[in-house]
């Protein structure tokens, strides 16, 4: 005989449990529909169905009929909703409209080479071209114009520029801060420092960018004294503020929770607080450290305001002196001027999606990292 | 009185030295190493002091009720018809309607979490794993989701519903951009919330049980109103976060201008932060508007800030008390 | 806690005849429980009287507590339990599938170890249970209220303060407060699981004298490691080592007369 859970006796209890429970998936519901419907909209860039070649083969419109409802749509450059919503004689005068367009292009420009390109293939997102007008191939991300250069190579270097050099800037700071507080301060300094570094975080990333453009820029640039005053290092060294607080937070919880048995051991053994710290604490809560990193890079990649509002312009260089646009603040500025369901919107729904999945793995890292450091803490230790 | 005399062994007196010792030897590469950190420590909270102290001081003056209490022309920078107050309205309404949903399905699923679910199952172990996830995706991704899920995709559907002649619920809207902040703040209140449930003593549930309460009398009577104040916590925290994100609202509702003040769940709205943004990069007199963009940041700053000062000082209390409680 | 080896009992209160009712009302027959895979509780059958209080002895570990919390079915809110063979309360099987968990727990209640009174008012404590069970009258609450302070000797201590917090009260008086909060919804059975442990000499007194008073209305079942305790309160006493009941039988023959070696062993202070 085993254990009844007699759940007949009562079944609004029963109930209202499996309410709870169903209630509890929305997380997971969240996450798979942010991934879906922001894929979604990418998708026909991921299988290359975009077109944005301009000079395209006029089909004159009598030969409507001799194209597969899916060509038609193509060519047309419609949505799926708005070719099943046209009848017969609506997509007859679209395609005379279409005929006109195409044979308004001036005929120097139809001769121009990047006209028949489809510059949304995968060839010309990733790699160089020569485009004309330029002397050697190019990473261009340029959306506005005639020509719409999506190589997003350039968005690639400047979130990488920008990520590091806040990296860079944030991780020695936030882990030797951790170091001092965990370690080497007296017990109540940590717990009026530790809080205050929270209430860095409170500060809006709009507020950090504000105090970047307006105060910061300025004043390394006097500085430093480079070209120009609005550039990846400002935006660097800016984001790094907003990262520093996360990595803090993590880091000095890894350090405080390595077990005060081997702090008083080398203590004992006659090390001073700095060697036990470095020597012995800093490699045991590496781990920790390690994940606190990993997340900070991930939140580092996924800041958008301060970045927005330090740099403008997108140019391809490495030079950490030079303007330069993240993945996140191109979304965030162009998608107003893309065109619904058109191939820079879908461009940009791309570049989101892969930032999701970036964060999503680095957070996955992070993550089972700080699980295990948990499970020494509570358990297994 | 009798006084004890020491045995032969011991010194007569004590040692002039006293009972001073140093803790340590003095060692250079430590002192070193340790100032380094200190002042890593300094500079952090140094540049916490800076930024803060720039906005109080700089915004400090063209802060004033009337600045707070009025609509504003068209023209942001006249210093006499300025005003702040639809920004305030637009942050705080679209805040609002995302609490309304955030909470209950946070509280639930913390509940679920701590109270009924078994630890080995892989449902548990996948939920907040996602949870996890939803804490590290970046804010305009968000964004985005609300523009292609919430506005193309339940918006488009509400209207063809609703047989809307053009786009009520298919376009930017409050209502759109309060339900994306509540799936980027989720992750908040689960964890505020999750904090506090565990910080109950697992003997008052076993107590009421003993009496004859069912586990849902449990956790509606003894175990929430315990967990209130976490439960709080974590709701101003969301709150203080959503007001300061611009990124999420970019695309799901926000506008530079309104004429009126939002009304319905359908319009758009003007928002504190995205005012800052959008002057700050645009606007072409930087010095003449200088003072009217401090004061606007300072609104904004009291706003978050002292929300989460507020959650901070209501946490730190709740710990104090359950730890009376043992 | 090391007893030191004593000589044989002597209990001036020592109870040499039974004082057994006669009447079993719970009937462990052949009970077995499992944690996952190992057995913590092997094949107990124990017949406990009306209106008396039976204990529970033996070392740490040996599986009392969890018998004691069979009887009630706090075991099933641990994963993994399992359990075979019976209990019988009254005559009905209690691990029955058309069992009611809850109503069960009205009639037998629990008070544990640690206190554990809400951090309510004292008031408010004892009025939980009641309130549960369907008591909402204002007047009908404050008597049954009183009844139960009355009847957990703490009334005269806590009259004048009903509506303070019970977290303000001693250590002894809070636990006292959860037997009043256990016998509000009158019970027939009341399971005590170390009840003094965690109480000065003078608190454990008190309770003590409280547990010989209720037991002329509830039947007790204590769970105890003080065998002082168990000699002085009880009237049956079952004394169980490593899930196993090794004697069971009227305390002052287990005490002074026990038939095991093992028990005579255990009560003599050899091992514990």
């Amino acid at each position: 005989m085993g254990i009844q859970r007699g759940h007949r006796a009562r079944p609004l209890e029963w109930l209202a449990e499996k309410f709870i429970f169903l209630v509890s998936l929305s997380a997971i519901l969240m996450v798979f529909l942010i991934f879906l419907f922001v894929a979604r909209e990418a998708l026909p860039i991921f299988f290359g169905k975009t077109d944005t070649a301009l000079v395209q083969k006029v089909i004159p419109p009598d030969e409507m009929d001799t194209l597969s409802p899916a060509q038609l749509q193509q060519y047309l450059e419609l949505t799926p909703e708005q070719f099943a919503s046209m009848d017969k004689e609506t997509l007859k005068s679209l395609m005379e409209v279409k005929q006109e367009q195409l044979d308004e292009i001036p005929a120097n420009f139809r001769n121009d080479p990047d006209a028949r390109v489809n510059t949304t293939e995968w060839r010309y997102l990733l790699l160089p071209h020569k485009w004309s007008g330029y002397d050697k191939p190019e990473y261009i991300w340029q959306p506005v114009g005639q020509i719409q250069k999506y190589n997003i190579i350039p968005l690639f270097v400047g979130t990488l520029k920008i990520t590091l050099i806040g990296l860079f800037f944030a991780v020695p700071l936030a882990v030797g801060a951790a170091i001092y507080v965990s370690q080497l301060a007296r017990p109540h300094v940590r717990e009026i420092v530790k809080p205050t570094i929270e209430l860095l975080s409170g500060i809006p990333s709009v507020v950090v960018g504000f105090f970047a453009l307006l105060v910061m820029a300025t004043f390394l640039q006097k500085i430093f004294g480079y070209q120009t005053r609005l550039n990846a290092f400002v935006a660097g060294i800016a984001l790094g503020f907003a990262v520093i607080p996360v990595i803090f937070s993590i880091a000095e919880d890894a350090l405080t929770s390595v077990p005060r048995a081997y702090t008083q051991a080398a203590l004992a053994l006659g090390a001073s607080r700095w060697q036990t710290a470095w020597q012995i604490v800093l490699p045991a809560a590496l781990p920790g450290v390690f994940a606190a990193t990993v997340l900070g890079f991930g939140r580092a990649i996924g800041e958008t305001m301060i970045v927005l509002m330090v740099c403008s312009a997108s140019v391809m260089s490495w030079s950490i002196f030079d303007s330069a646009r993240s993945i996140t603040t191109t979304i965030a500025a162009e998608m107003a001027e893309a065109v619904s369901g058109g191939p820079h919107y879908r461009i940009l729904f791309m570049l989101g999606a892969l930032l999701f999945a970036a964060t999503f793995v680095s957070n996955m890292i992070g993550e089972v990292v700080i699980n295990r450091l948990k499970l020494k803490l509570e358990g297994r230790r | 009185m009798n006084t004890i005399t020491p045995p032969e062994y011991l010194p007569e007196k004590p040692s002039a030295q006293g009972r001073h010792f140093r803790a340590e030897k003095f060692d250079f590469w430590s002192f070193c190493f340790s100032g380094l950190t200190g002042l890593a420590t300094l500079f952090i909270l140094g540049i916490l002091a800076v930024i803060l102290l720039n906005i109080l001081i700089n915004g400090w003056r063209g802060l004033s009720w009337h600045f707070i209490s009025t609509i504003p022309k068209k023209d942001f920078f006249d210093v006499n018809t300025t005003g702040v107050l639809p920004m305030i309205v637009g942050t705080t309404i679209r805040v609002f309607v995302m609490t309304i949903f955030v909470l209950p399905v946070g509280v639930i699923t913390a509940i679920y979490l701590t109270e009924y679910a078994p630890n080995t199952s892989i449902v548990t172990r996948v939920i907040r794993a996602a949870v996890n996830n939803l804490a590290g995706v970046p804010s305009i991704v968000f964004g985005l989701f609300g523009l292609g899920f919430f506005i193309n995709f339940v918006g488009k559907n509400l209207d063809t519903l609703f047989h809307n002649p053009g786009a009520v619920w298919g376009q930017p809207a409050l209502i759109w951009a309060a339900l994306t902040l509540a799936v980027m703040t989720l992750p908040v209140v689960i964890v505020a919330t999750e904090e506090s449930l565990k910080a109950i003593p697992p003997g008052l549930r076993e107590a009421s049980l003993a009496l004859g309460a069912t586990k849902l009398e449990t956790i509606l009577k003894v175990v929430l109103p315990q967990a209130l104040p976490g439960i709080m916590t974590g709701g101003i925290l969301a709150v203080s976060r959503a007001a300061g994100e611009v990124a999420p609202i970019l695309f799901t509702g926000v506008a530079y201008y309104m004429a009126s003040l939002p009304t319905h769940l359908t319009d758009q709205f003007m928002d504190l932060g995205y005012q800052i943004f959008v002057l700050s990069t645009q606007s072409p007199n930087i010095d003449q508007t200088r003072p009217i963009l401090y004061a606007t940041v300072l609104v904004l700053l009291i706003l978050t800030f002292a929300l989460n000062i507020v959650a901070i000082f209501i946490r730190a209390r709740v710990r104090k008390k359950l730890r009376a409680l043992g | 806690m090391a007893e030191t080896i004593m000589p044989k009992v002597n209990l001036p209160e020592a109870k040499m005849n039974s004082s057994a009712s006669g009447v079993p009302l719970i009937e462990i027959e052949q009970l077995s429980l499992f944690y996952g895979a190992s057995k913590a509780l092997k094949d107990i059958s124990l017949n406990l009287d009306e209106k008396i209080v039976t204990a529970f002895i033996g070392p740490s570990g040996c599986g009392k507590s969890t018998l004691l919390r069979c009887l009630n079915r706090m075991n099933d809110l641990i994963d993994n339990v399992r359990i075979e063979g019976s209990v019988k309360i009254g005559g009905h099987d209690i691990y029955d599938a058309a069992v009611d968990v809850i109503e069960l727990r009205k009639r037998v209640g629990m008070v544990f170890q640690k206190s554990n009174p809400f951090p309510k008012s004292i008031y408010e404590n004892v009025a939980y249970g009641l309130r549960l069970h369907g008591k909402q009258n204002k007047t009908e609450l404050g008597g049954l209220i009183e009844q139960s302070l009355r009847g957990a000797a703490l009334w005269d201590e806590v009259k004048d303060r009903l509506h303070s917090s019970a977290l303000g009260l001693s250590g002894g008086q809070q636990q006292r407060l959860c037997i009043a909060r256990a016998i509000a919804i009158k019970p027939e059975i009341i399971l005590m699981d170390e009840p003094a442990s965690a109480l000065d000499p003078i608190a454990t007194a008190r309770v003590e004298e409280l547990i010989l008073e209720l037991k002329k209305d509830y039947t007790i079942v204590i769970v105890t490691h003080n065998m002082q305790q168990a000699a002085r309160i009880s009237d049956q006493t079952a004394f169980f080592y490593l899930g196993e009941l090794v004697e069971f039988g009227a305390t002052g023959k287990i005490f002074t007369n026990p038939a095991k070696k093992q028990t005579e062993d255990y009560v003599t202070g050899r091992f514990g």
